[in-house]
């Protein structure tokens, strides 16, 4: 390497130092600074910043996809899905509001009516993530809703998991789970509209490859108890279970949680 | 499996050469060809294509127009369109029925005939209609209906059924349809008798590309599909993203119940259409295009691809187009697979590259990263004919038509309660009632501009104007007399939104559902007051969650409606009485019970001294 | 003067009274403010008088509840479901899963006295007394059968949950619950 091409090779790594300085900025949350860098979007420059913006397709690890719009928050006035909008300089981000905490109030409960959530039967209950939802957002009003009681299958082929897709919430994480970590396209979306389901790769579950150890049956993966290990239901006592202890969204709040009501 | 099964299979993944995108094309060559795509075929689909069997699935039970269940050898899809409903698709739905001894849905045990409902197939002018196969049949009466039947269960023979052919080039031998034009009014760029062939890009390729687009953006030309983005802004975006392969995209997928005027012009200006697209390619540096074809207008395949063949011929597709060296493009056609979403452009971009047809996450806009990743313009049939036409006449001649706004004319798909329905190319900023007046609509109550998503009026609004500052359509105007029930229509539109959600995010897919179901409460005769609130409560919640421009607008017809109609509403709505809720109807309740048991009720059976509410 | 409370279980396990009782002394101090009217706790089975508050346990599994519950909307003011199965049908809405079956109804008595594994039944009959009351085609909450003011979310919400509720009932404004009580098993 020359002198000359050495001057240039360091030169253009000072040059880029820059840009990483370059591209940080601050926009707002809620008239609260951020920071942000280019690339991320708002729900990953909230969560730096100890702000829960409330979400369930969306999960640490994987391609966010925006489909549950639970985390929908408000960009300069437009709504905008915060787990697939980047963050820019100088955004206002509303996320807290009344009208917003309303939608996404609707947005639950609209998971709750359309599927069969037996909460009291449930295996993933207190560590169900549609269920912390409602509990974080203080749903406990009549339903405004119709029940729609589908009758929808469920797959008891696989001798060690099972799929009661009765509570599926289409958030699709055991799909991208699947694809991009295990590299297995164990799953996929079928359908179309409301007999939009998760179905797997095969007549049924036990045609699959799916193993034990896949990210996608991951007791984290399935946010609600779509995804169920055979005998291993019910494994912690009422009391000790995730959401009893804490509501969903704590541990990315450093501040205490105040009740999201305004 | 048969051995026919997999030669069938491999033959179709070797004629689209396994390439991934070409998917659809596959599925619908498996489809024609086995009558179904069995989990079987699937399997040897994913085994070929070195894809999964769920993503085949995945596809399968997307689009409707493939099915995993064995279909009959003619498949009879009445068109269900609203115009259609009140036109009597029911009365012919029942000839065919008892005739092919069928229900809606189902298949005959011979495996000759299925028959089914579908949406609007773009024939609302010539209502009721249905599609056979890929034969488009119109004006149907029970009597003609049952005709057909007889004649294809004589021969099993789509062909036979035109027996008269409609004008202009639905007449040629490659189209051979019994489709009528309906051109009522001819305007001066698209429709006229003034549009000369090749003329625009002729004049374009001797501007250079920056120019051409500063041309369209001088003449204020706005996407035609009914968003109404600026054309020329989507071109220079495109223009400016950096890549070297661009895509130009036509969307013909025209499935906005009551639009037909797509139809048209690719019957009658398919060269206008190619020819639009070539400009835009010069103009942004694309390399390849393609015509997303919906499902429904197959039968103007043939035809199109005769066209192409001809253009390339004469040096206007292929290398050095028009003699400009290194201009290089061509078109392919891609046929869809019955999905209305399709029509948005992400969600076309998706289908185009073999997937299902889920609109994508934006930002990346398709200008910076479109199909397969690189910049692709996505424009309506009928702004690419404009775009051809405004190179030829000039910016100026193009913009002094139309409103400030709303520069040229826009084809009316006009279809209804009228006297003439068909295509009227209007100058934008015309009023309704002037095209009702021309549509010779004698006792116009409820006119529905912009399709399913567009907005109800009644009388008092007739006085309203079509351009994108006051009713934006991208082309459907339907009318209905005083006999029709508004909440029909509402019913109608939402019903197809529910069917036609692709059901990624969560207030599109169950909101949509939440809204019919209070609808029909209202028709039923159970609703209060209250309700009406519900629904526009929902309704925001549901424009402003959702995740594309189908469930943005779905609501519109429920709140427009109640805007337009407060009257019809106020006279369904009761008061709810006593706090109890009148959809919940206790004799009905109990009619399973009594038949079973064999006895009556206690309580509410007045054998018993009960009360009998 | 007192406040009028009357309670009921329909299609309910009783497991919500349970837990109201499990409010443990503290019903001293409430039966200070209320007197009971209609209700299990105190064997009472006709209104005595217009209530003020009426407290639903269970959905709608058969005639009786129905005519109950519409009982309840006619003589009570506030009307609060109680519990997963007044609220959303609970565990009886399971059998809403046949719902779309050929023959339901048939299916659903068929499986609970003829066909289930854990069934003997030697004469093979499924009972009907005209005395018992007819089975609904299928399970209603209690808002699709009447208004529902107010609804208190739990399977069954806990002593703490009811005293907290019977606390901003008796204050006549709507129930409040803390992230801590809002439980729906």
């Amino acid at each position: 390497m020359t002198r000359f091409m050495e001057e240039a090779a360091i030169e253009s790594m000072a040059e880029k130092v820059g840009d990483i300085m370059r591209n940080a900025f601050v926009f707002n949350i809620d008239g609260v600074g951020v920071k942000g860098k280019d690339g991320q979007t708002i729900m990953d420059a909230a969560d730096q910043a100890g702000i829960y913006i409330p979400r369930l397709c969306d999960v640490e690890g994987l391609e966010p996809q925006g489909s549950c719009r639970v985390c929908t928050v408000k960009v300069n006035g437009r709504p905008a899905a915060a787990c697939t909008q980047p963050a820019a300089e100088g955004i206002e981000v509303e996320n807290e509001t009344l009208e917003i905490f309303n939608w996404r109030r609707d947005l639950i409960r609209m998971l709750f009516h359309e599927g069969n959530h037996l909460c009291p039967i449930c295996e993933a209950s207190g560590r169900c993530e549609l269920q912390a939802m409602a509990y974080r957002l203080g749903i406990f009003q009549p339903a405004k809703y119709p029940y729609l009681q589908p009758v929808r299958p469920i797959d008891a082929s696989h001798p060690d998991i099972m799929l009661d897709t009765n509570r599926c919430i289409r958030c699709g994480r055991c799909i991208r789970a699947s694809k991009d970590i295990d590299g297995k396209n164990v799953f996929g979306y079928v359908g179309r509209g409301m007999h939009k389901r998760v179905g797997v790769n095969g007549k049924n579950l036990a045609q699959t490859n799916v193993h034990l150890d896949d990210r996608a049956i991951a007791l984290e993966t399935c946010p609600v108890g779509c995804i169920i290990r055979k005998g291993l239901g019910f494994f912690t006592p009422i009391g000790q279970r995730e959401f009893d202890r804490a509501p969903i969204g704590s541990t990315i709040e450093k501040a205490v949680l105040k009740r999201g009501k305004k | 499996m048969g051995k026919d099964t997999v030669s069938v299979v491999r033959q179709a993944c070797k004629k689209f050469d396994h390439e991934g995108s070409r998917i659809l094309d596959i599925l619908r060559e498996v489809q024609k060809r086995l009558a179904c795509v069995s989990g079987e075929t699937m399997d040897l689909l994913a085994a070929e294509l070195s894809t999964h069997r769920i993503e085949i699935e995945g596809l399968v039970s997307f689009y409707s127009f493939f099915s995993e269940n064995r279909k009959g050898k003619i498949i009879i899809r009445l068109c269900d369109d609203i115009i259609d409903r009140f036109a009597g698709i029911e009365r012919v739905a029942k000839v065919f029925s008892e005739e092919l001894g069928i229900g809606i849905g189902e298949t005959s045990s011979d495996w000759n005939f299925s028959l089914e409902f579908t949406p609007c197939i773009g024939m609302s002018d010539q209502a009721p209609a249905a599609l056979i196969n890929e034969t488009v049949v119109t004006k149907l009466t029970p009597e003609s209906a049952g005709v057909i039947a007889r004649s294809l269960k004589k021969n099993l023979d789509t062909s036979a059924l035109v027996k008269k052919k409609g004008d202009g080039n639905n007449a040629d031998r490659l189209v051979n349809a019994m489709v009528e034009n309906n051109i009522r009014k001819k305007g001066e760029v698209l429709l006229g008798d003034n549009v000369r062939a090749e003329a625009g890009l002729r004049k374009a390729l001797k501007k250079k590309p920056e120019e051409v687009i500063q041309e369209v953006l001088d003449s204020g030309l706005r996407g035609r599909g009914g968003a109404g983005f600026s054309t020329g802004l989507k071109w220079s975006l495109a223009r400016k993203a950096k890549d070297a392969r661009r895509f130009v995209i036509c969307n013909a997928d025209e499935g906005e119940p009551g639009t037909f005027k797509d139809r048209v012009l690719l019957t009658e200006r398919a060269d206008l259409i190619f020819e639009g697209m070539t400009i835009a390619a010069y103009a942004i540096g694309g390399t390849s295009g393609i015509v997303y074809l919906r499902a429904e207008y197959e039968y103007l395949l043939p035809y199109l691809e005769r066209v192409l063949a001809r253009r390339r011929k004469a040096g206007l597709l292929g290398k050095n187009i028009g003699g400009e060296k290194g201009f290089a493009f061509d078109i392919r056609i891609q046929l869809g697979g019955g999905a209305y979403i399709c029509g948005e452009e992400s969600a076309l971009i998706s289908s185009c590259e073999g997937l299902r047809g889920e609109p994508k996450t934006r930002p990346p806009f398709p200008v910076e990263r479109g199909f397969l990743g690189h910049p692709t313009i996505v424009n309506n049939v009928e702004t690419f004919c404009c775009a051809a036409r405004i190179l030829d006449g000039g910016p100026r001649w193009f913009a002094a038509m139309g409103t400030a706004k709303s520069s040229g004319t826009k084809l009316l798909s006009v279809s209804g309660d009228c006297a003439k329905p068909g295509i009227y190319e209007v100058p934008f900023g015309i009023r309704v009632a002037d095209v009702l007046d021309m549509a010779g609509a004698d006792d116009p109550t409820i006119v529905q501009v912009g399709g399913a998503s567009g907005e109800m009026l009644n009388r008092g609004s007739f006085y309203r104007k079509i351009c994108f500052e006051d009713l934006s359509t991208g082309g459907s105007f339907m009318t209905f007399n005083s006999s029709r029930n508004m909440l029909k229509i509402v019913d109608y539109f939402l019903e197809f939104f529910i069917h036609e959600s692709c059901g990624y995010c969560t207030p599109c897919r169950v909101g949509n559902v939440f809204l019919r179901e209070r609808i029909q409460k209202i028709m039923e005769g159970y609703a209060v007051k209250a309700d009406l609130d519900y629904l526009k409560d929902l309704s925001r919640t549901i424009m402003m969650t959702s995740r594309c421009g189908l469930g943005n607008t779905s609501p519109r017809p429920v709140l427009s409606s109640i805007d337009q109609f407060p009257v019809v509403y106020a006279s369904l709505l009761g008061e709810g009485g006593e706090g109890l809720e009148a959809g919940f109807s206790i004799q009905k309740a109990l009619e399973e019970s009594r038949r079973i048991a064999k006895r009556s009720s206690m309580i509410y059976d007045p054998v018993y001294g009960g009360s009998s509410d | 003067m007192k406040k009028r409370l009357a309670t009921v279980s329909l299609a309910g396990c009783f497991g919500c009274h349970m837990s109201f009782l499990d409010i443990d002394e503290r019903i001293l101090d409430l039966m200070k403010l209320v007197q009971f009217d209609r209700s299990p706790l105190n064997d009472f089975k006709k209104f005595k008088k217009r209530c003020d508050i009426g407290l639903i346990e269970g959905g709608c599994c058969n005639e009786e509840n129905v005519h109950t519950l519409r009982e309840f909307r006619k003589n009570c003011d506030v009307l609060v479901a109680i519990g997963q199965c007044a609220i959303m049908g609970g565990l009886p809405v399971m059998r809403n899963a046949i719902m779309h079956a050929e023959d339901p109804l048939r299916e659903c008595l068929d499986t609970a006295y003829l066909n289930s594994p854990t069934v003997f039944n030697a004469s093979n009959d499924i009972p009907n007394d005209p005395a018992l009351p007819l089975l609904l085609d299928k399970v209603y909450t209690c808002a699709e059968v009447v208004k529902v003011d107010y609804q208190i979310p739990g399977c069954p919400p806990s002593g703490d949950t009811f005293w907290l509720a019977m606390t901003f009932l008796l204050k006549g404004t709507a129930a409040d619950l803390p992230y801590e009580l809002i439980k729906y098993d």
